[in-house]
């Protein structure tokens, strides 16, 4: 019986002599692009880049975290080291990862278009991103920032004594880059479609990529004031967050949050949209309530921006305000709800292999569930009192941003991994690095929802001696999922020069994307498309099998 | 799967870019470009008002005895100077797209010279303001609720924001004078202007809602 | 500690039990979902693995039938039902932790009023009758106990987690929390709002002690302060010496409202509108006398910021509130019967 794995040798395409990766040579040739996948690609090398240094600062925190008064770092330097983790990751990592490197790359393709609306705005974004990483670097090289990637008043304006202006700086100026992505995606969308793709025969990808970048665009620009008016107290005193002047060190904690909790729906919508395209490729069906899961990335960006004060509870806002905020926390719950389910019926009588991109599915469809289902407990005004600040947020949030979004990049990765470089990377390697990911990823943030209930403060570098056994733990889960990340940077690299070459489509899989060859030429499509079948039609597909 | 349809060979009409099938496509995406863009914008000054608002509602006499302080016969001579420039911006796209090229190089430089006006006022109005001690930070001297310095605050963010992205607009409505005394722009192909204009507007619109929120609140 | 649930910390609060049995519901309720859905992907990993199915299986038709873009029948009923019983969940999580919320903020009448300070990085904490403590708070057990607290710098929260209590400390205003100790012992105290270099070290205890013990624990001044001078003695001091009391006769014809029952009353301000004189009010009229004229009134007291501490500020207050208080406010407050 014919499986689907990767074919090595596709008869029917011989391997691309020009592509997009050898049209051209030279490090000028990479910096001036104005090609996408190109783009893709100097985006995909920055954010490898940040997430190591984000990984070295979380290294360094749990080896602190060993003993309850170690001092393998002084205090500041705890301070500053969870603070950067916190900057680097969510700023330089997650809320570029997935749409600026296999947004960039595949959102022309799914289209059937030669580009992006915009391919020099696009290629601003990525200069944009490193003038903020040049200002992050430069924070972190004066001595660091230790406020918390919060940035809280009055301690960041009146209090702490690092490298603040530098760090928010950077901050403001790598929004503009997510913003002006966000608004060449959406533009994208509705004006550079092949004819015959009709909104519902998107790929459910595109669509999350499209919620995504509506957030971005509506939200990220809240950022960008809140950080112009935090510059402004901390360097002129003006007085909007200062209480001895009749300031607000809360309104700062409302400003902050309008973007903040949006921002996380970036980090985890796309990775929702890739597993939509891979359970339905690895499972050779039809995904399961197209629409619903469409209208549900549109409901979770559009509920998002009504949540913000649940990260208020004990701020001292308002009774009613709280108990109105974790109402809506508990609908933005509901359509995520409905995409685990309808990704789990998706698999209903599939016919299923485990190849690496489905396993990081899997891991993913489990870890977010439980992730998300702990936010249930926060939602939950009476419970967060007691939760809120502690490690059991901690535990939450990193179950949806590693466990989800982080196993749903390495998924994608993996997926169009072929498609990107025109190799296929080593099976075996994959799927032990998948395993090892999954489980030290547990073993390192299980333990911290018990330590959260107990009572463990966050951003505490001591603690009481109760609360060691469950930190080495986590410290030795830490150390696994180490190992785990990376693995796959020295195979994928290794498979760049050594893999199998290729074909168009290794996976069998339906989608735009995968009519043109791996990698795809510079224009993408020799001739435009023209689209007649629904998306996912897999059904189709296995009639033609066997 | 796709059909490959016979598409027509992939020539690029003058001006059109190489993502596009035709100028229609790119004047439209072009066009909806910019809108997504002052959407943005909007969201972006509305983080100010919203602190305006919260800080309004909290102190109502502060701000009302800040605002005595603004000269609101300067503010409304300012706010009749924006209208004129957006005028002029209209005229100078109602002039592309009649193909005159002297009309547009005339009224896009109109533009720029109210738009400089504006400018050169503010610059008076925040001298006399510094002057009176009354920029919010260390020399901040205010006979009254101290809380109107939260309203000197959110004056010089608010409009010193507005006033960096009517330099801006300034600017890109010099390389739009540059390129249209070139001849750049006609009736078939005049989108460059057509989105100056929009940014102008709003940037004007922007203004329309900062005049009397700042200016007009001196209270009864 | 040798129980299984070690990761429960002792319920030492009439709250405490509410929290947990709540929290006992959402780890079912998540429990439950979460093995559904493994459970599931699991046993579909395996059932429909490739080499188990058949290429080209019939079953497709019926279920591309059943289920094409979820439009089929089957599939709309489906989605509707695990739409529905995850939204009546969702609710019941909300309406459970709502209620447990406004147990959590809405101290009884009738508690015993402390007064804590949070500062860069140390808990200050004042008893009625003056005595002071630095990172411990000792309090009998048994009583309604109401916290009104301020912070002399940047936010703090006070989070004491074997109470299920914590509440964020800002500065420039009061956040109160209250609890009811139901057990004796000493508990953790900590600071749950990163505030600087020695976040980890603002920690402390709370020290609950049978009536009698807590009793005799003040009447030797808790071993710290100078025994004898209440915190409304020492308010009323402070505003004698201040001269508050020039302008704010008791009779209302001074230059000043009259302070009788002013806190928890509603004042009428110039200018129309009304404002609920609570703690925050009272502190604000003393450090920024122009924000809110009572109506009748003109402004022109003096601001007192930067002349007085917070201590100072709670002890004002703490005197203010014995004015028109039932008792005539003479005796200060002592710690009431227990109530049960």
């Amino acid at each position: 019986m014919k499986t689907s794995h990767a074919l090595a040798e596709d008869p029917g395409s011989a391997p691309q002599e020009f592509n997009y990766l050898n049209a051209d040579y030279g490090v000028r040739s990479w910096l001036l692009t104005i090609d996408h996948k190109r783009i893709a690609i100097l985006y995909l090398v920055m954010i490898t880049i940040m997430f190591s240094i984000g990984g070295l600062f979380a290294t360094a925190l749990r080896i602190e975290l060993l003993t309850p008064t170690g001092d393998f770092v002084q205090a500041d330097t705890y301070n500053k080291l969870f603070t950067m983790h916190g900057v680097v990751m969510i700023f330089f990592f997650l809320i570029p990862s997935i749409p600026a490197v296999l947004g960039n790359f595949l959102l022309p393709l799914m289209l059937g278009a030669r580009d992006l609306a915009f391919p020099r705005i696009n290629l601003l974004s990525w200069y944009i991103y490193i003038v903020g990483a040049i200002f992050g670097t430069y924070a972190i090289i004066a001595g660091g920032v230790d406020t918390g990637w919060t940035f809280y008043t009055p301690y960041s304006t009146s209090s702490s004594q690092t490298q603040v202006i530098p760090t928010v700086l950077a901050g403001f100026i790598v929004g503009f880059s997510s913003i002006l992505t966000g608004l060449n995606f959406i533009v994208t969308t509705h004006k550079m479609r092949a004819p015959g793709l009709t909104w519902f025969r998107l790929p459910l990808f595109v669509w999350a990529i499209y919620a995504t970048s509506l957030i971005q665009m509506l939200a990220t620009p809240v950022l960008a004031i809140t950080l112009v008016l935090l510059l402004l107290e901390r360097g002129l005193h003006i007085g909007i967050f200062d209480p001895n002047l009749g300031g607000d060190p809360v309104l700062f904690q409302h400003l902050f949050w309008f973007y903040s909790h949006p921002a996380v729906y970036i980090m985890i919508l796309p990775g929702m949209g890739v597993i939509s395209e891979i359970v339905t490729c690895f499972s050779r069906n039809q995904i399961f309530g197209y629409k619903f899961i469409c209208f549900s990335s549109l409901g979770i960006a559009a509920i998002g921006f009504l949540v913000w004060g649940h990260h208020l509870f004990v701020s001292g806002q308002s009774v009613y305000a709280g108990v109105l905020f974790s109402l809506l926390s508990y609908l933005v719950a509901i359509p995520s709800a409905i995409k685990v389910f309808n990704w789990t019926a998706t698999l209903y009588k599939g016919r299923i292999s485990w190849q690496t991109p489905m396993l990081y599915v899997f891991g993913f469809i489990g870890l977010f569930t439980i992730g998300g289902l702990t936010g249930l407990f926060l939602a939950a005004i009476g419970l967060d009192v007691h939760l809120t600040d502690t490690y059991f947020v901690i535990a939450h949030f990193h179950y949806i941003m590693v466990g989800g979004a982080i196993m749903g990049y390495l998924g994608g990765l993996h997926y169009w991994w072929p498609k990107i470089t025109g190799r296929l990377y080593p099976e075996f390697w994959a799927k032990i690095a998948c395993a090892i990911i999954f489980l030290g990823f547990n073993l390192t943030f299980f333990p911290q929802f018990l330590l959260g209930y107990m009572g463990m403060p966050r951003r505490y570098h001591a603690y009481p001696p109760e609360f060691q056994v469950l930190n080495v733990m986590s410290t030795a889960g830490a150390s696994i999922l180490g190992i785990g990340y990376f693995l796959p940077i020295v195979y994928l690299i290794w498979s760049m020069r050594y893999g199998p070459k290729a074909s168009s489509n290794p996976w069998n899989a339906t989608g735009l994307e995968w009519q043109t060859p791996s990698p795809p030429p510079t224009h993408n499509f020799d001739r435009v498309p023209v689209v007649t079948q629904e998306a996912y039609d897999y059904p189709a597909m296995e009639r033609n099998v066997g | 799967m796709a059909d490959h349809a016979q598409a027509e060979p992939h020539t690029l009409a003058p001006h059109q870019q190489h993502q596009f099938e035709t100028m229609e496509q790119q004047q439209e995406t072009s066009t909806l470009g910019m809108w997504a863009f002052l959407v943005t914008e909007v969201m972006f000054f509305g983080g100010l008002f919203g602190a305006y608002t919260v800080y309004r509602y909290l102190y109502p006499q502060a701000f009302s005895a800040a605002s005595h302080h603004l000269n609101y016969i300067i503010g409304a001579i300012n706010t009749g100077v924006l209208i004129g420039s957006s005028m002029t911006m209209a005229l100078a796209v109602r002039a592309a797209q009649l193909g005159n090229r002297r009309s547009q190089v005339v009224f896009l430089l109109l533009t720029i010279v109210l738009g400089s006006t504006f400018l050169g006022i503010k610059v008076v109005e925040y001298h006399d303001k510094f002057v009176h001690h009354l920029v919010p930070g260390a020399n901040f001297r205010f006979e009254g609720p101290r809380e109107s310095q939260i309203f000197f605050s959110l004056y010089f963010a608010m409009t010193g924001m507005h006033a960096v992205h009517m330099i801006i607009g300034i600017g890109m409505l010099s390389t739009l004078t540059v390129l249209a005394w070139r001849g750049n722009f006609s009736s078939q192909y005049y989108t460059p202007v057509e989105l100056g204009g929009l940014y102008w507007h709003f940037v004007d619109i922007v203004w329309i809602y900062l005049f009397p929120l700042l200016y007009l609140i001196r209270g009864g | 500690m040798n129980r299984f649930l070690f990761f429960i910390p002792e319920q030492a609060s009439s709250v405490a039990a509410q929290v947990d049995l709540f929290f006992y519901f959402m780890v079912a309720v998540s429990g439950f979902f979460s093995l559904l859905i493994a459970g599931l992907i699991v046993f579909f990993a395996f059932r429909y693995h490739e080499t188990r199915v058949e290429a080209g299986r019939p079953a497709i038709d019926d279920r591309e039938h059943a289920t094409t873009h979820g439009h089929g029948q089957g599939a709309v009923m489906l989605e509707i039902v695990w739409t529905v019983i995850p939204f009546a969940l969702a609710m019941v999580m909300f309406a459970w932790g709502t209620s447990l919320y406004f147990t959590l903020v809405r101290p009884p009448a009738g508690a015993l009023q402390l007064y804590a300070v949070g500062k860069q990085w140390m808990w200050k904490f004042q008893h009625p009758e003056g005595v002071r403590e630095i990172n411990e708070l000792h309090v009998p057990l048994g009583q309604d106990i109401r916290l009104t607290m301020s912070s002399e710098d940047v936010i703090h929260s006070f989070f004491v987690p074997a109470f299920r209590v914590k509440q964020d400390v800002v500065p420039g205003r009061y956040t109160q929390t209250w609890f009811h100790p139901t057990r004796t012992g000493t508990f953790h105290l900590f600071c749950a709002e990163y505030c600087g270099t020695q976040h980890s070290g603002m920690i402390g205890s709370v020290t609950v002690m049978e009536p009698r013990d807590y009793e005799a624990w003040l009447a030797t001044g808790g071993g710290a302060a100078v025994p004898g001078q209440s915190l409304a003695q020492l308010g009323e001091r402070l505003f004698n010496e201040r001269a508050c009391s020039t302008c704010h006769l008791p009779n209302g014809q001074g230059r000043g409202p009259s302070l009788v029952g002013v806190l928890g009353s509603t004042v009428k301000l110039e200018g129309g509108g009304t404002v609920k004189a609570d703690e925050s009010y009272v502190r604000e009229s003393i450090l920024n006398p122009m924000a809110k004229i009572v109506a009748g009134y003109v402004p022109q007291m003096p601001t007192f910021q930067g002349q007085l501490s917070e201590e100072q500020l709670l002890e004002l207050i703490a005197y203010v509130r014995t004015l028109g208080a039932k008792d005539g406010g003479a005796a200060p407050p002592t710690v009431a019967a227990a109530k049960e």
